[in-house]
């Protein structure tokens, strides 16, 4: 199995290098130009486009729905005798068309053009603080998102989704990546977060039946949803104490056992509390968590996240997971680095927990079950362990391809997991996985010249 | 609150046990061999119990049902429970082939995912093949009750708990006596030295997981008589608690998986007379949908006080991470 994977067919590689020289001399500045110009493109002639091409509606996940649609009604037709209506087929070239003009033409076409100008920009700003450039870099990818996500509903909330996705996954990742412990207590977590976070907020601003009248209102209220947010963390991290302690004699099996434990304890407890609604959880929460908020809380997260597993801390993590006495004959406080870790990712997974609460606007305990834990894992284990950008990447593909093959119905149930059985069997660690994140290599330009070096 | 009641409940305990014990003892035979859990093994569980449900419809319709039948109903549900065990072992055959044997080398939570995702697919291919509906398992034996002092007692809990108990000695002398079964306890012992020493891996890999396969159809079968509705989810949570089951008795542990799986089906029934007692005593109003938090809790601090479960070895150098 392991030459198959290195000698790979020629095509795809001819093509990748193609691609790769393309794409060579193009900094990130470039690719956010060309995706800005895509979705600026889209804005203004999507619709017109879409209806000149036959779709009834701008395609709303790059054509990928559409096409999926078509197969659908295929497959219904094959195996049901349901009525299928052949003009659906012709949707799949147009699906087609429309990616190529609206996304692939112009972002090969930008970036191709501009790559003089955002290379020279991207040199100017490395003369600038880091800071500095990473903010214009992040404007740049928030515009887009808020223009990409602004054209629909549907993929409005498929973007805040998607976003929560990667916080939760990064979150995961601490513990089952870098400190290589098989937690399945993240669920637990994000419905401790996403709990605290909406008692804070219902209890205390809106009128419910369960929680009480409103306690106070004044009109600058939604300022304190970041401490909401907090607060739910907080309370996660506390919750992790629960299994932090225990693992400091306990690996392995029994920790996935004991985390396992706590997240049924704590969806049973919920379902109990009939002062938090009980089984049919708390609904209305205020509409606070607006794209601009959940994407201010994921980059931090994940800046915070990355200089977590950068730091002393983070390395200790590795070393405790490679050998925890080796690790502790180097001076390493083992415990304390595992309390850390724990109570770290747990903050974080509480915080998505509450994100996740106020888009939803309904909690109940069983959004918190196993189902999520296979979610969770299936992310960081797609993604990558060991790898913040494998994480990004894990929770954003099984996001983005759920949602994708959502008109496969059943089916996308039994595609998904066979995706993620081929990618353990061919590449166990995932994805990207034992992947470093340098901000400073990825905003720096990119000349061919100084590569060929 | 009386003795009859108690009494009423254990006879309850040993049924609901019983399942769990036979699903954890695959659980832990999996992982004495390769030191990894089958968390496709629930769904394997489910899977039984439908074969079971067609070979069961299927023979009833040869033999006839009702007073013209050709056999009696235990013959019935004795060839009932050996065919279906033979088929679902081909199941667990098949799960070892395309999901664990590619990953032998591969970390061990790569394992992990590749058997929640065939369980995954197990599921959503019943909810294909057979409508996503509840079905109903026919019931085989006719059910009679037996007062004893006050204690009710069906024969089919009578039934049930003697074939689980059947199925373990059975289990015990196979693992005991036989030539295979010893090769599977050195391969148990160390799973790199005793292969070069002719025994083979693969095919005792692949052994475990059809005997571990079949003893949950056997369990998936009884299940159905107990409570004759299956539906494509059942073996979720009844494969997740036989999981914290198998653990509980010490991984690998063969004799601590039967135990802590009785065990734990004793602490689930016994919750709901213990809340009764308490809310007696204090006056309380305690629901008895408490049952989960409390036996987990209990799990909880058996493990934080015996982090190697009751049964395990305090540490094996087997462990790899």
């Amino acid at each position: 199995m392991a030459q198959t994977k290195t000698t790979s067919s020629p095509l795809p590689r001819g093509v990748k290098n193609a691609v790769g020289r393309l794409f060579a001399s193009v900094p990130l500045l470039g690719f956010l130009f060309g995706f800005l110009a895509c979705v600026l493109m889209e804005m203004a002639v999507g619709d017109q486009l879409a209806n000149l091409l036959g779709l009834s509606k701008m395609p709303v996940l790059f054509g990928i729905v559409t096409i999926f649609k078509a197969i659908a009604g295929l497959i219904n037709t094959l195996f049901k005798g349901a009525a299928f209506d052949p003009g659906t087929l012709v949707h799949i070239p147009m699906a087609l068309i429309y990616f190529s003009i609206v996304y692939l033409a112009p972002i090969t076409i930008v970036t191709r053009l501009t790559s003089r100008l955002a290379n020279s920009l991207a040199d100017a700003l490395q003369q600038t603080s880091l800071l500095f450039s990473a903010l214009v870099h992040l404007g740049l990818l928030y515009a887009i998102l808020h223009f990409w996500g602004g054209m629909n509903d549907y993929r409005l909330i498929v973007l805040k989704l998607t976003l929560i996705a990667i916080l939760v996954t990064l979150s995961l990742n601490i513990i089952n990546g870098y400190m290589g412990e098989f937690s399945c207590s993240h669920p637990g977590f994000m419905a401790i977060g996403a709990y605290m976070s909406s008692m804070f907020t219902v209890g205390l601003f809106v009128d419910d039946k369960v929680l009480g009248a409103a306690k106070l209102s004044f009109s600058l209220a939604y300022l304190s949803f970041p401490l909401a947010l907090v607060f739910g963390g907080l309370m996660a991290a506390i919750g992790a104490l629960i299994i932090a302690i225990p693992s400091f004699k306990t690996r392995g099996d029994y920790l996935a056992i004991i985390s396992l434990a706590f997240l049924f304890i704590i969806k049973s407890l919920f379902e109990n509390v009939q002062a938090l609604g009980g089984a049919r959880g708390i609904s209305g929460q205020p509409n606070w968590a607006t794209l601009p908020v959940i994407f201010a809380v994921v980059v931090i997260g994940f800046w915070a996240i990355n200089n977590f597993v950068n730091s002393t801390m983070g390395k200790a993590l590795n070393a405790v997971r490679d050998e925890e006495s080796a690790a502790e004959a180097m001076t390493i406080n083992t415990r304390k680095t595992k309390m850390a870790a724990f109570m770290f990712a747990a903050f974080w997974a509480g915080m998505a927990g509450g994100l996740l609460a106020h888009v939803m606007r309904y909690i109940n305990p069983s959004m918190f079950g196993i189902q999520k834990l296979a979610e969770v894992l299936a992310m960081v284990y797609f993604g990558g362990l060991n790898s913040v950008v494998g994480s990004i990447v894990g929770a954003v593909s099984i996001s983005l391809l759920s949602e994708a093959l959502r008109p496969l119905e059943i089916l996308k149930w039994i595609v998904i997991p066979l995706l993620l059985i081929l990618v353990m069997i061919y590449r166990p660690t995932g994805l990207i996985a034992f992947r470093e994140f340098n901000i400073r290599r990825i905003l720096q330009p990119r000349r061919p010249e100084s590569k060929e070096v | 609150m009386s003795f009859t009641f108690l009494m009423q409940n254990l006879v309850n305990a040993l049924q609901w046990g019983s399942f769990y014990a036979l699903i954890a003892l695959g659980y832990s035979m999996v992982y004495s061999i390769l030191m990894l859990f089958n968390f496709a093994h629930g769904d394997i569980f489910m899977v039984g119990a439908y074969i079971g449900l067609g070979v069961a419809t299927l023979l009833l319709a040869l033999v006839g049902t009702g007073a013209g039948a050709m056999l009696p109903g235990w013959v019935v549900l004795v060839f009932t429970i050996l065919i279906s065990m033979f088929l679902t072992a081909f199941v667990g055959l098949i799960v070892e082939r395309v999901g664990y044997r590619p990953l032998r080398e591969a970390p061990r939570a790569s394992a992990a995912i590749t058997g929640l995702m065939i369980g995954i697919i197990l599921e959503t291919s019943n909810i294909i093949l057979m409508g996503g509906q509840r079905v109903k398992f026919p019931q085989l034996i006719e059910s009679v009750t037996y007062n004893i002092g006050g204690v009710f007692v069906t024969n089919m809990k009578i039934m049930i708990v003697l074939v689980s108990l059947g199925l373990m000695l059975a289990l015990h002398l196979f693992v005991t006596r036989s030539k295979w079964g010893m090769a599977m306890r050195a391969m148990a012992f160390d799973y790199v030295v005793v292969p070069l020493v002719g025994v083979p891996l693969n095919t005792i890999a692949a052994m475990t997981f059809a005997i571990g396969s079949a003893l949950a159809a056997a369990a998936g079968i009884l299940f159905g008589l107990a409570y004759p509705v299956l539906d494509p989810f059942m073996g979720v949570s009844l494969g997740w608690k036989a999981f914290v089951a198998a653990i509980l008795g010490g991984r690998g542990s063969i004799m601590g998986a039967c135990l802590a799986g009785f065990m734990l089906g004793f602490i689930e029934i016994m919750t709901v007379p213990a809340i009764q007692i308490v809310n007696r005593l204090f006056n309380l109003n305690l629901g008895s949908n408490l049952r989960d938090l409390i036996a987990y809790s209990i799990v909880l601090l058996i493990l934080i006080f015996r982090p190697h479960g009751l049964f395990g070895e305090p540490y094996s150098a087997k462990l790899r991470l």
